[in-house]
């Protein structure tokens, strides 16, 4: 039971089909209550218009406002909703399931978000702005838990090494510089990913146990460094923050040039990150043997791999990956470490890996869903909108298992995922 | 695993999961040898901790002093101690229950919030009743939300494949937003608030102190009762009853369960269940025996620290109860510890994750105490 996909039983053919038959209805189901969600819960006054802000009057090249009837487009919203949902209901094969999902989420976001802004106006540039920031932890920690389950070890650690990463970021930074904390987060997080490797490899502990504990160890000993040290020399708390800058000319292209080109070095080095790890892993020599450790690690061993050795150097590649987005929290936002900050940021980093079906491009993607979540939920705020705050924070967490849920049908981990691996 | 009768990939997996979900009952070292050096290797580590935080020696000396007395020094300490452990030992329950039948259950934290808020409001909306009907009313109350909401994660890994580690996380981090949120309703909140804060349990729904004819401050509550009757619940389900034998059967060997009959989808959400049924009863205790009302983080961290115990006591309802204490101890000591040296009780939450470390991968404290243990032929796969 140690992989994370795996069902308890493995179901012959014709169950399957009819499990996916049903899983169809149930999301036609779900659809269709969507549909009825926006006709009657997102009722715009009539006339109102939501007025999307795309520039601001600093910008280089300016855009007109996009502007949209509220009315007219959830009526539209819901009708497109009712019609997925009535067709994945008497004829959804599982081939659409997902897709119906994917496309009516995107719709019901829009809905909401034209309820949210009617009669006001919103900066939608300003959003996809920070959904890009809010997704480089979770991209990173996704990324880190590819690196380490494409050799095979379940990653659950996540979470610590981001802790770590933003702890080490701050006390460093505080110290040396904001250059030297972001090494020293890649080298201490690159450490806890040496230490689950030899927890888990070396003496074959269970590898959801050996994460779990590492995530209370770290939280341990930061919290208690935080209230024991921080507390009485500030001084040691206050790390200097790598500010956005601009690249020239691509920085001014209207909405894309405010989320990709004018960001600090953390969004540039996880999408170039997210990039060489995809050639390194599929395009490689050694990523293809990385690959062979995680599906087949005894003809790997056969083949020549030194097994052992192969997931001793990911999950310790996985774990400065995680360092680096762990400096994030610190010297990328505040430059200040408060106890358990990176709050579940590492287990939806895990849930993004899992939705990215172990593939950086997909982790980013699925990334950059949860940044919108955690964005959206920000931004409404400014909107008052009558959804208590609560409910706008939980959106991340919930669209977490819902995806966990909805998706896991169709995602398939590496086969040896989560099982030690012992040489004869 | 249905690709071949690779029969001896199947006895590796299954002996991964029983190191992690049995014990064996004659193994004397893996039962009392490692578990106690466990704990003298964390607390020897947690000392150079100290010393690398620039705590002086004396100062060590005395935070250890403080550890002791605070814990088992004097009648009061003792009581603090058992009262502390009654819900860790109730939450490690319904874990440890959970890991046998091969669930990673890591939600009690927001099953026990949920509990114990249930538990809260009925407490004040059945005021009046007799306390011999409203008390057990509450308490179950509160065992029934705890179950509904781990029974989600059990629901969805049943029907989906959902994996439970990050279904139950998330559960947990919705529950601290619900709380908050709930704890602001007319309904629940207390008159003449703002913050968040609920109404008080009425006296009927209060767990009695049982040691007040000694000294009124002595807190200990006959919560300690309703653990030691879960302990031996626990223990005739697991190992007395069939519903148990499936539990234990489905997380040993899922697909043997599975021919043999079991619902595998039934036996996730029932162990789901049960393990936030004592999870949710945790919260209730503490909320009718202790804290009296719900506030944000009632919780205070019990739900992650009974993962701990559970595996501290290596799934096994007797070895569950000594864990607690122990963590119980740990608990009141720490408090102590923090007042009268003026060490973080943060410490001990690295004590306890060193704790599990050592526990968990006992080949690490045969590396470290080799003399401690009797030598042993080298098996393959003897972890």
């Amino acid at each position: 039971m140690t992989d994370m996909t795996s069902q308890a039983t493995p179901s012959p053919d014709e169950k399957l089909d009819s499990a996916s038959a049903r899983r169809a209805r149930i999301m036609g189901g779900v659809l269709i209550a969507l549909a009825l969600l926006v006709l009657f819960g997102l009722n715009v006054t009539p006339g109102e218009v939501a007025t999307f802000r795309l520039t601001t009057p600093r910008d280089a090249i300016q855009v007109g406002n996009l502007v949209v009837p509220g009315g007219p487009f959830n009526m539209i919203a819901a009708a497109l909703l009712a019609f997925l949902g009535v067709r994945q209901f008497l004829r959804g094969g599982a081939k659409w399931t997902n897709l119906s999902l994917g496309i009516g989420l995107a719709i019901l976001v829009m809905a909401f978000l034209v309820w949210a802004t009617a009669g006001k106006s919103f900066s939608l540039t300003g959003m996809l702005q920070a959904t890009m920031v809010r997704a480089v932890p979770i991209a990173l920690g996704g990324l880190a838990g590819v690196l380490s389950e494409r050799v095979a070890v379940v990653n659950i650690a996540i979470e610590g090494m981001l802790l770590a990463g933003a702890f080490t970021g701050a006390l460093i930074g505080s110290l040396l510089g904001g250059w030297v904390g972001m090494f020293a987060a890649i080298l201490v997080g690159g450490g806890f990913g040496m230490l689950l490797a030899a927890l888990v490899v070396t003496y074959r502990m269970d590898q959801i146990i050996a994460g779990v504990v590492i995530n209370l160890f770290v939280l341990g000993v930061t919290s208690y460094v935080s209230s024991q040290v921080f507390s009485e020399y500030r001084h040691l708390n206050n790390a200097p923050t790598f500010r956005a800058f601009k690249i020239p000319l691509l920085g001014d292209i209207p909405v894309i040039g405010p989320m990709l080109f004018n960001q600090n070095l953390f969004v540039y080095g996880a999408l170039i990150l997210v990039a060489i790890s995809t050639y390194y892993l599929f395009h490689t020599k050694n990523g293809l043997r990385a690959r062979a450790v995680g599906e087949h690690p005894r003809a790997a061993d056969t083949l020549g791999v030194d097994v052992y050795r192969t997931r001793y150097i990911h999950v310790t590649l996985g774990g400065m990956v995680a360092g680096f987005g762990g400096a994030w929290f610190t010297l990328g936002s505040v430059g200040r470490f408060d106890e358990n900050m990176t709050n579940g940021r590492g287990y939806i980093g895990l849930a993004a890996m899992i939705f990215g079906r172990w593939h950086p491009v997909g982790a980013l993607s699925a990334a950059l869903i949860f940044g919108f979540a955690d964005s959206i939920q920000q931004k409404l705020a400014l909107l008052n909108t009558p959804i208590p705050s609560e409910f706008l924070a939980m959106a991340p967490y919930i669209a977490t298992i819902i995806v966990v849920a909805g998706l896991i049908g169709r995602s398939k981990p590496p086969a040896a995922n989560g099982t030690p691996y012992t040489k004869e | 695993m249905s690709s071949g009768p690779d029969l001896k990939e199947v006895n590796e997996r299954m002996r991964g999961l029983m190191a992690r979900t049995t014990h064996g009952r004659d193994d004397f070292e893996d039962l009392v040898i490692v578990p106690l050096f466990a704990v003298v290797v964390a607390l020897i580590f947690g000392a150079l901790i100290m010393l690398a935080t620039a705590v002086d020696l004396p100062t060590i000396g005395r935070s250890f002093v403080a550890l002791a007395v605070g814990s088992v020094g004097s009648l009061s300490a003792w009581s603090e101690t058992l009262t502390a452990s009654i819900p860790l030992v109730l939450a490690g329950l319904g874990l440890g229950l959970g890991f046998r039948a091969g669930l990673f259950n890591i939600g009690a934290e927001g099953q026990l919030l949920m509990g114990g808020l249930a538990a809260v409001v009925a407490g004040f909306t059945l005021a009046g009743l007799p306390w011999i009907i409203h008390l057990p009313l509450t308490l179950l109350i509160g065992a029934l939300v705890g179950a509904l909401y781990a029974a989600i994660a059990g629901f969805l890994k049943a029907t989906t494949g959902a994996h439970e580690v990050i279904s139950t996380i998330m559960l947990n981090l919705i529950s601290y937003r619900l709380l908050d949120w709930l704890l602001r309703q007319p309904f629940i909140q207390r008159e003449g608030r703002s913050d968040p804060i609920s109404k008080d349990v009425p006296p009927s729904a209060e767990l009695p102190r049982i040691l007040d004819f000694i000294d009124v401050n002595l807190r200990l509550h006959a919560g300690i009762f309703v653990m030691l009757a879960a302990v031996a619940f626990v223990y005739w389900m697991l190992f007395r009853s069939k519903i148990g034998f499936a539990f234990r059967a489905s997380g040993e060997n899922p697909d043997a369960a599975n021919y043999a009959g079991m619902n595998a989808a039934f036996i996730i959400v029932l162990a789901m269940g049960t393990a936030g049924a004592l999870a949710g009863l945790a919260g209730a205790t503490q909320v009718t025996g202790v804290l009296g009302r719900a506030s944000p983080g009632f919780s205070a961290g019990i739900g992650f620290d009974a993962i701990a115990v559970a595996l501290l006591g290596r799934s096994h309802p007797v070895g569950i109860l000594f864990a607690g204490i122990l963590f119980g101890a740990l608990e009141a000591g720490g408090r102590q510890m923090q007042v009268s040296a003026g060490v973080s009780i943060d410490l001990i939450g690295i004590i306890q994750a060193l704790i599990i470390i050592f526990i968990a991968a006992p080949l690490l404290v045969r590396a470290i105490f080799p003399w401690g243990f009797r030598k042993r032929t080298k098996r393959v796969g003897d972890a």
